[in-house]
């Protein structure tokens, strides 16, 4: 779902016709959400961008350690990747599924997004234990203090989503699907593609070119 | 159990630092213990402490900011003190851990506790009734960023009494800042309160610009926003693209700090000039962050005692977008002396120059709005022509740091300290004390004594000239900064100067205290019945003065720029023909519980005490969970009730 529709639909037709027009009074609740959350985004991609930033200046700081090319395993990352990819593809069709009212179908697929997610969040740790393990923590090199810094912030993201959508899951069937709790699932969805979006840069500036 | 937390933690045996820890507690004490001998406490928890009104917020903000204001006066007067003995082999009163310590929380304190708290708060206030609208765009959000900001400002000061505060600097630069060269938990307090605070102020930031760009008034489009309304977007806008930045640079030192990782460390690959860079490209947006609602502030004030429409609207909008824009890309003139080469050097320096000209272009909008208007001298306008006059020297001390070989000289220099605070006292302090006195019988319906205020300004005026200026020469003498002691006799001369100007500033901070006083003893003969006191231009004087909790009755049609004046124009001042009922934002305790325990995880973290961290964060969270769990329901306000309100407003502007 890209984010136009995401915002359309969040908008809802009411909010079409009065957003045309700037100075028509304030906008409705759902714009506003959508809107604020989306600044949210925006910051939250910015404090990436800083630790981005600071993973390019050390990543050849190894100190004397290991560097990427012998750590980075690209199998298991693409596993990772295969992973939130499809979380994200699945969380899109739970979206869907509240928009039409096909309650059923959003259980199954935010449980499939639960599912893939913490897939995802488990194989990282995985990750960072063989890495620790083999002497390659944190605080070996400034290199690696950087990519667990950098990898260990996306997945504390992730670990946050899938707190919030646990929350969301139950507060839906508690609850009922009412206007907050959607306007809350669609700011769910918009955080969880945000996080692909970060996973994919993660995965091209540290992996894929760090392994070569 | 306890972590790094023992009875060594206080000071029992530092003369001084015991008997400012003493006279905070008991102060706190004595507060407390008066609100609850009087009763107060209900009241203070439904209308102030869990208040979601933009208006009581922006209040608490303020508040807040004076109170800081104070605490880093008494830092500044015990520096210039110091300095104005510590001559040759005299060593003064303060040794210099304990000054490292005042500068450092001098800064801090100034920078993130007063002058943010009092732009923020006044633009809580202000920019939704300069809009038109009844609330900023998330109410509860909004307290929780005001609560997260004090729960800073707090753990700040508990640093006086338990422990000590950073000797570092207000930036707290590495390889110092790292745990190798400062073991003990000054940083730590520094790191901590920051970054608490730091997400409150993102999430101001954040609220504040949704509310700018998407609730205001029918009628209200871009180009007939009031200037603060552009000054306060462009400034938070600069809070979101910049405060991430700073939250994962503080991040990054608190991971080198607590679990040995080597961003800005000397040794294991680690570059410290790193941080220097990042600190920077939150940095110097954060002085327009701070100067800009200040610009907008003397835009308002100087229209308003004009009596003129600002002169170029436009090119003020467009210099302010311009200076936001600049504004991230000048952060390495902070360090020329990096050695990052001649041309990234003139690159920066050139840049740095560039921002003059959309300075410029607003000082001479504010003149020609000047320029035969029918002047009225107020106190806010005296603030406002001596910010003009103050600010165009700093400017132009700042433009001539920004070549770099005369930054090569002056680089840590006192004509540094001199530049800064001339900018910065000559912007935001000059612009807070005129919106405090312009916009506070919005706030509380009646006004400030004038002849106090003229006071206050005119021994703030006097007294910065006399603090600052001799600082210029003392640094071209070639003075460095923070520097405890020095052996330089012919510098002594100079430095009695500036005491003597940080005195009489101190009689004006005495001048606003007693004005308050003065004024809140004498309420009933200084009310403000209209409104309007100031005959002024924008939405806000449209309501009543405090305006009621809605803001208005019904939201204002807005056609022509100084929506208010066209309206006076017109004689449209009238009360609506039909008043439909209304839902405004119920109080919720979110903000003050969540910053409650913001503290005590940010405190637990600081001393190493495990366990009360885990506690205190997943409290927080579950706060924030509990909270979202219920679905937030409005409370109606009436048209009857509405109705009723206007007709008691507009008797009570018949009888003014």
């Amino acid at each position: 779902m890209s984010a136009q529709t995401l915002t359309a639909s969040l908008a809802g037709p009411e909010a079409e016709a009065s957003r045309s027009r700037s100075s028509d009074g304030p906008a409705p609740v759902r714009i506003v959400v959508a809107y604020g959350f989306w600044l949210f985004l925006l910051s939250d991609i910015i404090m990436f961008s800083a630790l981005f930033a600071s993973y390019a200046v050390l990543s050849g700081q190894t100190a004397g350690g290991p560097s990427g090319h012998e750590l980075f395993e690209l199998r298991h990352v693409g596993i990772e990747t295969l992973c939130l990819l499809f979380s994200s593809y699945t969380c899109g069709l739970g979206i869907l599924a509240m928009e039409r009212g096909h309650l059923r179908r959003f259980y199954l697929a935010f449980g499939l997004t639960f599912v893939l997610g913490a897939t995802f969040l488990g194989l990282e740790v995985s990750e960072f234990v063989g890495l620790v393990a083999r002497g390659a923590g944190p605080s070996r090199s400034a290199f690696l203090s950087a990519f667990f810094s950098l990898v260990g912030l996306h997945g504390a993201h992730v670990t946050a989503g899938l707190l919030w959508l646990s929350f969301m899951v139950a507060q839906t069937a508690v609850r009922g699907p009412r206007d907050f709790v959607r306007r809350r699932l669609l700011c769910f969805s918009l955080f969880w593609h945000a996080l692909d979006i970060i996973w994919v840069a993660l995965l091209t500036l540290v992996y894929l070119m760090g392994a070569r | 159990m306890l972590g790094k937390l023992s009875w060594h933690a206080i000071p029992f045996d530092q003369p001084i630092p015991m008997a400012a820890s003493l006279l905070v507690v008991v102060g706190m004490l004595a507060i407390l213990s008066l609100i609850t001998w009087k009763g107060w406490w209900p009241y203070l928890w439904r209308e102030w402490l869990t208040s979601v009104d933009h208006k009581r917020i922006g209040v608490m903000y303020v508040l807040l900011a004076l109170v800081l204001l104070l605490r880093g006066f008494m830092d500044a007067i015990m520096m210039r003190s110091q300095l104005a003995i510590a001559a040759g082999s005299a060593q003064g009163y303060l040794p210099p851990e304990h000054y490292d310590q005042i500068f450092s929380a001098h800064g801090t304190i100034m920078i993130f506790f007063m002058a943010m708290p009092f732009m923020v708060g006044l633009m809580n206030f202000v920019v939704p009734l300069q809009l038109g609208v009844r609330d900023v765009a998330f109410p509860v959000l909004n307290a929780i960023s005001f609560w997260l900001t004090a729960s800073g400002a707090l753990l700040v000061n508990i640093s006086l009494v338990v422990g000590e505060f950073a000797r570092t600097g207000w930036l707290a630069y590495p390889p110092l800042s790292e745990l190798q060269f400062s073991p003990g938990v000054g940083v730590d307090y520094y790191l901590w309160a920051l970054q608490i605070s730091g997400i409150g102020t993102l999430l101001a930031g954040i609220n504040m610009v949704t509310t700018i760009l998407k609730l205001r008034a029918p009628g209200m489009s871009y180009m007939r926003m009031p200037v603060f309304c552009w000054t306060a977007l462009c400034s938070s806008m600069l809070i979101v693209a910049s405060f991430p930045v700073l939250t994962a640079t503080f991040g990054m030192l608190l991971l080198d700090r607590y679990v040995g990782m080597h961003f800005f460390t000397n040794d294991g690959g680690g570059n410290f000039m790193m941080y220097i860079n990042l600190i920077w490209i939150w940095g110097h947006p954060e002085v327009y962050i701070l100067a800009l609602p200040a610009f907008g502030i003397f835009s308002e004030v100087i229209a308003t005692f004009a009596g003129k429409p600002l002169f170029g609207y436009r090119s003020m909008v467009m210099a302010t977008l311009a200076i936001c824009v600049l504004s991230f890309m000048v952060w390495l003139h902070h360090f020329f002396t990096m050695g990052a080469g001649a041309d990234v050097n003139a690159i920066f320096g050139i840049a740095s120059m560039i921002i003059a000209i959309p300075t410029g272009v607003k000082l001479f909008n504010w003149l020609f709005t000047l320029y035969r208007g029918r002047i009225r001298f107020e106190v806010p306008l005296l603030w406002a022509i001596g910010f003009m006059v103050t600010f165009a020297i700093g400017g132009m001390t700042g433009v001539l740091q920004a070549v770099p070989p005369a930054d090569f000289v002056l680089h840590n220099s006192l004509f540094l300290v001199a530049h800064f605070h001339n900018v910065i006292i000559g912007s935001v302090v000059f612009g807070a004390m005129a919106g405090y006195y312009y916009w506070f019988p919005k706030a509380f319906g009646f006004t400030l004594d004038r002849r106090l205020g003229i006071v206050s300004f005119w021994c703030w005026l006097i007294g910065f000239y006399l603090a600052f200026m001799p600082l210029y020469a003392v640094g071209l003498l070639g003075m460095t900064r923070r520097m405890q002691h020095y052996a330089d006799l012919s510098w002594q001369p100079y430095l009695i100067v500036a005491e003597a100007g940080a005195i009489i500033i101190l009689c004006g901070i005495i001048a606003t205290i007693v004005q308050l006083v003065v004024s809140i003893r004498t309420r009933e003969s200084r009310r403000d019945r209209t409104g309007d006191p100031w005959n002024g231009r924008t939405l806000e004087w449209s309501t009543a003065s405090p305006p009621p909790a809605y803001n208005f009755a019904v939201l204002p049609q807005v056609d022509s720029l100084d929506a208010f004046w066209a309206m006076k124009q017109r004689g449209q001042v009238v009360p609506a023909a039909r008043y439909e009922s209304i839902e405004m934002p119920r109080n919720s305790a979110n903000g003050f519980v969540t910053a409650f325990f913001a503290v005590v995880t940010g405190f637990a973290m600081i001393w190493h005490i495990g366990w009360l961290a885990v506690l205190g964060l997943v409290c927080a969270v579950l706060t924030l969970l509990a909270f979202g769990w219920v679905e937030r329901r409005e409370q109606e306000v009436s048209g009857e009730q509405l109705a009723n309100d206007e007709r008691v407003r507009f008797r009570l502007m018949d009888s003014a």
